[in-house]
């Protein structure tokens, strides 16, 4: 297997005496697509809020590469190369499709405060240069005739998709999907798997995704984490896990009579 | 290229107006008085569009933004009458060009800095607490200067306020002022169409997101802060140098309410909204002077149907774009277009006539 690109040694976080997430390993190699399941309030969305720096851990390490990244704030996540989606999705509602790509591919524009006040040839430039690889990944998520419509009046499914654009913007090595799939229709969820499968392929990236939507989970993940009450309960492939107790008894609870 | 066709549209479009501006002064068919409120509402522009970087696009509410402009008032009007006693470049004309652009960068420095000073304790705070702080911010500075010796007060530990600065030369000249509004409209109307106007949108949109792509937050909101407070800087400046004098008090809460109302009524993030609001709410109260006390009335019940019925004020976020309407009318581009190519095969077909004949 290739190299580890992302990985989490007992990392645990505590909310005063609550602990949310507790000892979670984790490791992505490249080009890997693991899943992260478990009921409602498992500290899934935890675990993601702790891999992109929105919240510190408060035990273990976590490296992207070979760099410690413990207590890094979420821009330098992005830097080292993880990008993210949110559940509930954030996007810049009020600016349009191809200005909310944009925004991802900020640290790559050169131009500086001066030319930002004179706008010489350099600058138009740059705009248009950015402009055309935006293009190029508003068409990996089927957006490209949507580039000029303000964000906020896309279809929900739409809205998914770019913020999965603005995600790929960044030129990441990890992209953390925050239940992609939530409130879409079959269609919708089929075309999101074509794209997850298309970016693999293009950008050879590593995807960590949380969803509840299990067919999708075991169709496209090579290995699955299962979390409960923010301990990891089960992790293997999507058969080991299909057919794992424990899993089983989380998602349904125990059959007393059984026993 | 359809952005420097329209820069240069509207290159002509200002100077169309600043040419009538001339003449209508020169004949005196605009007196000194209507000249005076045409100042006030250049700076007023000002103001209202440096004002709208910080509320506009960072959607950071400012109400002190008056402090910033004091400091650009008083840092201005102390240097240019520190460089009349040293007797350097006080002579007229271009001498007291350049004693008045130094002045006012200069006050438009120290706001800036005072901008970063305040800015990066106070924008970690959101919304309604960041108005306050920056109220009491606004306050504070105003409070300072005019018990500041030098100012004009008695000294800080007196702790009583002071008298006028009196005695500032009137250095500011419609026609200089007019330029530096154009400007500083034109700096800031580019900054807000690069990335960083971008940024801004998006932190105003959702600041958790923004960071999630990568974007320094912090940084980028003290930077659109202290630039805000610099055109505030630059504006007091010219401000001290139209009254003056500067009396204590001038430059309160209600100075920096009349600009946030300014910069609602023309619409938050469009500099065309700032430049309308700017102009029609300085000229308006003065226009209604001979209905005496009534006049007021008007100003608020414009306020208040503007509210009612667009109330994202005037413009929203639109800019009027002179060039897009020359070309709803007479498809003006394509127009320009087809001449240049015209042009250009002209060239051609000159040059190649001029080939052939060389090589016979």
């Amino acid at each position: 297997m290739s190299d580890v690109i992302l990985r989490a040694e007992h990392l645990g976080i505590s909310f005063g005496g609550l602990k949310a997430v507790n000892d979670f390993n984790l490791e992505l190699r490249e080009g890997e697509l693991v899943g992260l399941i478990g009921p409602n309030g498992a500290g899934k969305t935890t675990v993601f809020n702790l891999l992109t720096g929105v919240y510190k851990p408060t035990e273990g390490d976590y490296y992207i590469g070979e760099t410690k990244m413990n207590g890094k704030p979420a821009h330098a996540m992005v830097e080292a190369g993880v990008a993210r989606t949110f559940q509930n999705i954030r996007l810049f509602s009020n600016m349009t499709v191809i200005e909310n790509v944009l925004v991802a591919r900020d640290r790559k524009f050169g131009y500086k405060l001066f030319s930002a006040f004179t706008h010489p040839k350099s600058f138009w430039k740059q705009e248009a240069q950015e402009k055309e690889r935006a293009m190029e990944l508003l068409k990996v998520v089927g957006l490209e005739d949507k580039a000029d419509t303000v964000a906020a009046n896309l279809p929900y499914g739409q809205q998914r998709k770019l913020e999965i654009a603005r995600a790929l913007a960044t030129d990441m090595k990890v992209l953390m999907l925050d239940e992609p799939a939530a409130g879409m229709n079959p269609t919708e969820t089929a075309e999101l798997l074509e794209i997850i499968n298309l970016i693999r392929d293009r950008f050879g990236i590593s995807i960590l995704l949380i969803e509840h939507d299990m067919s999708l989970v075991m169709k496209i993940c090579e290995r699955i984490t299962v979390l409960d009450y923010g301990n990891i309960i089960a992790s293997g492939s999507p058969e080991e896990i299909a057919h794992n107790k424990y899993v089983i008894e989380a998602y349904l609870g125990k059959d007393d009579e059984e026993e | 290229m359809f952005s420097k066709l329209s820069s240069k549209v509207n290159f002509i479009a200002v100077t169309l107006l600043f040419l009538i501006l001339v003449v209508l002064r020169e004949t005196g068919i605009f007196n000194n008085y209507v000249m005076g409120i045409l100042m006030l509402a250049c700076i007023s522009i000002i103001m209202t569009a440096s004002l709208n970087v910080a509320t506009g696009y960072l959607g950071q509410l400012v109400i002190g933004h008056a402090g910033f402009m004091a400091i650009g008032a008083y840092t201005a009007a102390l240097i240019t009458k520190a460089f009349a006693n040293a007797d350097i470049l006080n002579g007229s004309g271009i001498e007291n060009f350049f004693r008045f652009i130094i002045a006012i960068i200069a006050g438009g420095i120290l706001a800036a800095i005072f901008g970063v000073l305040v800015g990066a304790p106070t924008l970690r705070l959101k919304g309604d607490y960041l108005a306050i702080a920056t109220l009491g911010f606004g306050e504070i500075i105003r409070v300072i200067i005019q018990n500041l010796k030098i100012c004009g007060g008695k000294g800080l530990a007196q702790g009583s306020a002071g008298q006028a600065l009196i005695g500032i030369n009137r250095l500011a000249d419609f026609y200089v002022v007019y330029w530096i509004t154009v400007l500083s409209l034109a700096f800031l109307f580019c900054f807000a169409r690069s990335r960083y106007g971008r940024v801004l949108k998006a932190i105003r949109e959702d600041e958790i997101a923004a960071t999630a792509v990568g974007i320094k937050t912090t940084r980028y909101k003290i930077l659109a802060f202290s630039m805000s407070a610099f055109f505030a800087g630059l504006a007091g400046g010219i401000f001290a140098h139209y009254l003056g004098t500067l009396a204590p008090g001038t430059f309160d809460f209600n100075k920096s309410i009349e600009y946030v109302i300014m910069g609602v009524f023309g619409g938050m993030s469009s500099f065309s909204g700032s430049v309308i609001a700017g102009t029609v709410l300085t000229v308006l109260p003065e226009a209604l002077r001979s209905f005496a006390d009534y006049r007021m009335l008007a100003y608020s019940v414009a306020l208040i149907l503007v509210m009612i019925y667009r109330p994202q004020g005037l413009f929203g976020s639109y800019e009027f774009s002179l060039t897009e309407q020359l070309d709803k009318y007479f498809d003006f581009t394509n127009k320009v277009q087809a001449r240049k190519e015209k042009k250009a095969a002209e060239k051609k077909a000159g040059k190649a006539a001029a080939g052939e004949g060389g090589e016979k």
